[in-house]
């Protein structure tokens, strides 16, 4: 009887995993601590979610853009070594399109996911959340998009309406050529 | 002639020196010195690099670059053949250069609307069930023809963001079970540990469809400026999309809207509208000899041969145009023929010694043929910048000197 019993509990375990055949699911990996998600989770989307708490304004953007961006961008965003910040409104239809945050960045939320994670390009990650709004807000107010005065935080940063924010077609309409 | 002549007499002399010692001559006093002396030991090198004379085989840049950790460089096509690039010659695209990435560290984070997240080390990502899968990967930047385009170009300057590879991995379907993703779900974004931390939005679709998590090309571990030690690899997608040196997957209900799929990336029409979220390379080919940059010696017999390919699917028919596109014979494809994978085209062609316009243009099994230049540009203008698929044209001139027909 012993050995009856355990041959059914062996066909038992065999039905739920068939040596030659893939479990349902592995157990390679662990479950992340809340740390771990937080040391990599970065992102910051269109809707605001992920942006974090601090706050920064046009004046002390003016400086920090003045000391880490301007080698590359220039001290206004006009470009110098990298990419124009700034300007090129009602440009994008013509012969050569200038293509800035202002004028064709079509959410102002991506402008602080992309310089919290890529920038300055000698020292990536280096800048304080702080730093981030403060930078953010410069640039916004150089395309006339922010007032001088303004203050950046997690709260205003998605409700700024880009003036580009309309000019993105998807999905894709390919193929369109014949 | 005269180079044999004095060998003659060498060995001649050699002949009588011998004779006159008293031993036997040796048979063959004319081989080349490689078979007169053995030859390098084994395992010298221990990772076996080409020959001295195949020094000229490199990648390069187009293009002087400002920022040489944010720039590209091209695969010589001219001077491959098949359809494997290997991968000391991979095309490199690399937006803050290429990250020293310790395995012992690295880590992938499978995280957002999933029911269970999890952490993966190289050796978990080792364990699972893998998949090996010959691909293409090709710049959406690749061939900068929509303006002036130069005519010293070759096939590395105009096509060479290009290159193909067998890649091995695992599935990313496979670790989406792992993870349970929620119905909410419908894109994922993927972000690499490089000092760009590039990230890109890809479709839930195509993440359970033919994404692999890869860790290896043609047998070996990934290069560094491939990703080493992982990278996401999206089968017919455009390059930058394939993101290295992951290190992240999110799953959320809308796109991220990151740089690279707003401010770059995204195809600006005649309208001052820009097409986002363009992600499939249509169906394109390029002929690879005799091309831009290289000189037909003889008339007589050339083969005319290249590469075609489509994110779509396979190649069904690669048609060839010595007269610029007037009148069109089919080339034979080598096999293998497989889909998103370059495919090897050739013919036959006897070159009479006078000017000729070589072009080429793919078919893929979707039917959609590759559209000339001039269809392309009306339908999206100069300003698009990415996803020139049109065909390209190589002029031969009265002599034989090749380049390109601008």
């Amino acid at each position: 009887m012993r050995f009856d019993r355990l041959v059914l509990a062996a066909a038992a375990v065999m039905a739920i995993v068939p040596a030659n055949a893939e479990p349902r699911h592995y157990t390679f990996g662990h479950t992340p601590t809340e740390a771990e998600i937080a040391a990599e989770n970065i992102d910051v989307r269109a809707d605001g979610k992920g942006l974090p708490p601090g706050q920064g304004s046009v004046t002390q953007g003016r400086d920090i853009l003045a000391q880490t961006c301007a080698p590359c961008h220039g001290d206004k965003g006009q470009g110098l070594l990298s990419d124009r910040l700034v300007g090129g409104f009602g440009t994008l239809k013509d012969h050569n399109p200038v293509r800035t945050v202002g004028s064709y960045w079509p959410y102002a939320t991506t402008l602080f996911d992309y310089v919290r994670r890529a920038m300055p390009f000698n020292a990536p990650q280096s800048l304080t959340d702080d730093q981030v709004y403060a930078v953010s807000a410069y640039v916004l107010s150089l395309n006339g998009i922010l007032p001088d005065d303004a203050v950046l935080n997690a709260a205003n940063l998605p409700k700024i309406a880009m003036p580009n924010r309309n000019g993105f077609i998807s999905p894709d309409p390919r193929p369109d050529v014949r | 002639m005269a180079g044999f002549s004095v060998t003659r007499r060498r060995g001649i002399l050699a002949g009588a020196v011998t004779l006159l010692s008293g031993q036997r001559a040796g048979a063959q006093e004319d081989a080349p010195p490689w078979m007169r002396q053995q030859g390098s030991p084994v395992t010298s090198p221990p990772y076996g690099v080409p020959s001295k004379f195949e020094q000229n085989v490199i990648r390069r840049a187009r293009v002087a670059v400002k920022f040489p950790s944010a720039s590209s460089s091209g695969t010589p096509l001219q001077d491959l053949h098949g359809i494997i690039t290997p991968n000391g010659l991979h095309y490199e695209r690399h937006h803050a250069g290429v990250p020293g990435v310790d395995p012992a560290e690295h880590r992938l984070l499978i995280h957002g609307l999933v029911d269970r997240p999890l952490i993966f080390t190289i050796d978990d990502i080792l364990r699972f069930p893998s998949v090996s899968q010959i691909h293409f990967l090709e710049c959406s930047g690749n061939t900068p023809e929509f303006r002036d385009p130069k005519p010293d170009w070759t096939p590395q300057d105009t096509h060479g963001l290009l290159s193909c590879c067998e890649w091995t991995g695992v599935p990313l379907s496979t670790l989406l079970a792992e993870v349970g993703v929620q119905p909410s779900a419908r894109w994922v974004l993927a972000e690499g540990a490089d000092a760009a931390a590039m990230s890109r939005s890809v479709p839930i679709e195509k993440a359970w469809d033919d994404a692999i998590v890869a860790y290896a090309q043609n047998g070996e571990r990934l290069r560094p400026e491939q990703g080493y030690p992982l990278r996401l690899f999206l089968p017919g997608f455009e390059g930058n999309m394939s993101i290295k040196w992951l290190r992240r997957l999110k799953l959320g209900d809308q796109p991220f809207q990151t740089r690279e799929e707003t401010s770059k990336y995204t195809d600006l029409m005649p309208d001052g509208k820009a097409r986002q979220f363009t992600f499939i390379m249509e169906a394109k080919s390029v002929i690879t000899r005799p091309a831009g940059g290289q000189q037909l010696r003889d008339p007589g017999f050339h083969e005319i041969t290249g590469l075609a390919w489509s994110g779509r699917g396979r190649i069904r028919r690669v048609e060839v145009s010595t007269d610029g596109g007037t009148s069109w014979r089919t080339a034979s494809l080598q096999e293998p023929v497989l889909p998103k994978c370059l495919t090897r085209f050739r013919l036959p062609w006897t070159w009479d010694g006078g000017p000729a316009a070589l072009r080429s243009r793919a078919i893929d099994d979707t039917g959609y043929v590759q559209p000339p230049r001039e269809a392309l540009v009306d339908v999206r203008g100069i300003n698009s910048g990415y996803h020139f698929n049109a065909q390209q044209t190589w002029q031969v001139a009265q002599g034989g000197a090749v380049s390109n027909a601008v």
